[in-house]
């Protein structure tokens, strides 16, 4: 029991980060039924940008808290100008162009972005532990069954899960209760006829694009904490982050979220159960075989081509 | 808006033809050229930056000397950034565009493998300063290296493993890494004891926890992690977290500045390793004064070995009579208890050096030599 307590609580602690990062794939998808390929490097942006401001504060020895919110807010701040950047820069100029060319022009931002973060000016090559901001403890710890049956949660497994459910329902207000929510939808459910009706839709996709890309800088400073900070470590959370989104079904966004737990689950699981060998692999056979049989994901809605 | 898109083509083309041009025969020019492809950058950057230090002040110091052959040593350097590909293409861009008449490199064993092949096709002598994989010197006959093989190091990892009377081992392979997988088959040959659990990671992989929660189920007396540094210490402290905290062992990929500034979080741990700095032996003494007086810092394994594989690369050169790669080879291939900073260096048939081991102790981010294995 404290076996697979220990295992859910590593997959949930993962699987926040991903969901996080899903959030900005589906919503993306939802106005401009887009793949954005970059948002793994806007997640790792978010972790530069944390690495560098984390340095500067360092020598004036700020309480933790203090200092995680200006970190985290630095970084959600940064990457929503890199996310409108992206869009109004890539994007916008192909609006009305096929949409295999955003999406190969998405592939481009994303080798530019990795090649930027690898010059020294942005960052370097070289991966860098975060500076000591707040160090990994125990803060719960209980045992099963026996004395060395224990199960233990730290205090950055409690920040991933906590600010992932956290902004989890912030989204859910901004989407559910705000204007600028009501336009998203709105533009999501039908682009042409939003448009029609009033709703500025390239201020709307500007929104979208700077919400997702700062819940993805909140991700990507969760793991520069808990691992480190390293150019090209979007790669890996950004493929999986994708296919969360498209087993939660692309497009719907507790959908993403829904998606992200799962998959930080079954691949911990996979690992503690089967072979580690296979972890990733597997989370790509889940890709295959959703898009086989259920091809609008767990919570997406269908939707008919129109010809 | 045209006309400036072909312009700066014709430039770009011009400049890249003009690039180009041939030098001339190898190893005509007034300085001897040796090729230098190490990880300057990325992922393993301490280990090529370590031993490109170790290289540089060898070749210093045979240039203060007078060189060799009557000529100045001159080291061209290509950073690969800690990338197989990129290895390919630094070796590449050292034998066509640099014409140099010997190379040497890597550390990792992935990265020699993939530029080992570059020299074989060429036939210029490549000298390994740390690559332990067996399958590096099995490239072609151009290929050799100055440490010990991974067979050897993971034996030294299993007999040690024993000495401390652990009858129930874990081991943690990056399957990634070929580096890796030798240390874990040579650790399988030689280990009497029980392997109570298999597990893998892949490089790169940042949470380690779902194997870690697996090992700790499994009770093991310690783990072997045979990986880089890049990984070992996040590993560890994972493990910590989880109070899996049982000691950790692994090679020589542990040794790396990384490592040590750590600190107090991997007590307790042990890694085998090429050489340390406790070690009395005059040779030992004096490479550690010059370079402490060139870098100011504590040279690491990966410094004096790329000292020595300058030293016995030029060695050989000046055996052969001339910088010529074939006449090279042959030098190399008859090395024979070079006085080496690292030990005493002898090149055998499959062109390895036999050499022993030492496992050091990690404490308080310093070392100390816990045992010395020599070579069976």
């Amino acid at each position: 029991m404290d076996y697979l307590t220990q295992q859910l609580i590593n997959g949930l602690s993962i699987g926040a980060t991903y969901a996080l990062i899903a959030l900005g794939y589906t919503m993306v998808y939802g106005v401009l039924r887009l793949i954005n390929f970059a948002h793994g490097e806007v997640y790792m942006m978010g972790a530069v940008v944390a690495y560098w401001i984390a340095i500067g504060i360092a020598p004036w020895g700020w309480p933790v808290w203090g200092a995680l919110a200006v970190i985290f807010g630095g970084a959600m701040g940064a990457c929503a100008v890199l996310g409108f950047a992206i869009e109004f820069f890539a994007y916008r100029p192909l609006r009305n162009k096929p949409r295999l060319v955003v999406l190969i022009t998405a592939i481009g931002v994303s080798l530019l972005l990795q090649n930027l973060a690898q010059t020294r000016y942005v960052f370097g090559p070289t991966p860098e532990a975060f500076p000591a901001v707040i160090e990994a403890k125990t803060v719960v710890r209980w045992t099963m069954g026996g004395p060395d049956n224990v199960v233990t949660v730290s205090n950055l497994d409690l920040l991933s899960l906590g600010l992932s459910l956290g902004l989890m329902g912030v989204l859910a207000w901004v989407v559910l209760r705000t204007r600028q929510g009501l336009a998203l939808r709105a533009v999501s459910y039908r682009f042409d006829t939003s448009s029609l009706m009033g709703i500025n839709t390239n201020r709307t996709i500007s929104f979208t694009f700077m919400l997702g890309s700062a819940l993805a800088a909140v991700a990507g400073v969760v793991d520069a904490i808990r691992y480190d900070v390293r150019p090209l470590m979007g790669l890996m959370p950004g493929l999986k982050a994708f296919v969360a989104a498209v087993l939660g079904g692309i497009g719907s966004i507790p959908g993403a979220f829904v998606g992200g737990l799962v998959i930080g689950l079954i691949e911990t699981l996979v690992k503690g159960y089967l072979s580690s060998a296979y972890s990733d692999a597997v989370a790509f056979v889940v890709l295959i075989v959703i898009l086989l049989v259920r091809p609008s994901g767990i919570l997406g809605r269908y939707e008919a081509e129109k010809l | 808006m045209k006309w400036i898109t072909w312009m700066v083509l014709a430039v770009g083309v011009w400049g890249l033809v003009g690039g180009c041009k041939d030098k001339g025969q190898r190893g005509s020019s007034s300085e001897i050229l040796i090729g230098e492809f190490a990880s300057m950058t990325g992922a393993t950057a301490t280990f090529g930056q370590s031993s490109h230090e170790g290289l540089m002040l060898a070749v210093e110091q045979v240039n203060e000397k007078g060189g060799v052959l009557g000529k100045k040593v001159k080291v061209i350097s290509e950073d690969n950034r800690s990338d197989a590909n990129e290895a390919v293409t630094a070796v590449q861009k050292l034998i066509s565009r640099d014409r140099v008449v010997a190379v040497i490199g890597e550390v990792a064993s992935k990265r020699s493998l993939a530029g080992g092949g570059v020299c074989q096709q060429y036939k210029i002598p490549m000298l390994s300063p740390a690559s332990t994989n067996p399958t590096v010197t099995q490239v072609g006959d151009y290929i050799f290296r100055i440490c010990f093989t991974d067979d050897f190091q993971g034996g030294v990892c299993a007999k040690f493993a024993e000495k401390r009377g652990w009858k129930k081992v874990a081991i943690f392979t990056d399957v990634a890494n070929d580096y890796s997988k030798g240390l874990t088959a040579g650790f399988k040959d030689g280990y009497q004891g029980t392997i109570v659990a298999d597990e893998s990671f892949r490089e790169g992989d940042n949470d380690f926890k779902a194997q870690l929660t697996k090992i700790k189920a499994t009770g093991p007396d310690a783990v072997f992690l045979p990986g880089y540094y890049t990984d070992v210490v996040k590993v560890v402290k994972q493990a910590r977290q989880l109070e899996l905290n049982v000691p950790f062992f692994g090679g020589d990929g542990w040794d790396s500045p990384t490592t040590l500034a750590a600190g107090a979080v991997m007590d307790g741990c042990f890694y085998t390793d090429h050489y340390s700095p406790d070690d009395p032996r005059p040779a030992v003494r004096e490479f550690i004064a010059a370079y402490q007086k060139k870098y100011a810092r504590t040279p690491d394994a990966m410094a004096i070995l790329g000292y020595d594989a300058g030293m016995v690369m030029m060695d050989a050169i000046k055996r052969a009579g001339k910088s010529e790669p074939a006449a090279i080879r042959d030098a190399l291939a008859a090395t024979k208890g070079f006085p080496g900073a690292s030990g005493t260096i002898t090149i055998d048939e499959k062109r390895n050096a036999r050499k022993p081991a030492f496992v050091l102790e990690l404490k308080g981010g310093k070392t100390h030599i816990a045992d010395t294995i020599e070579p069976g």
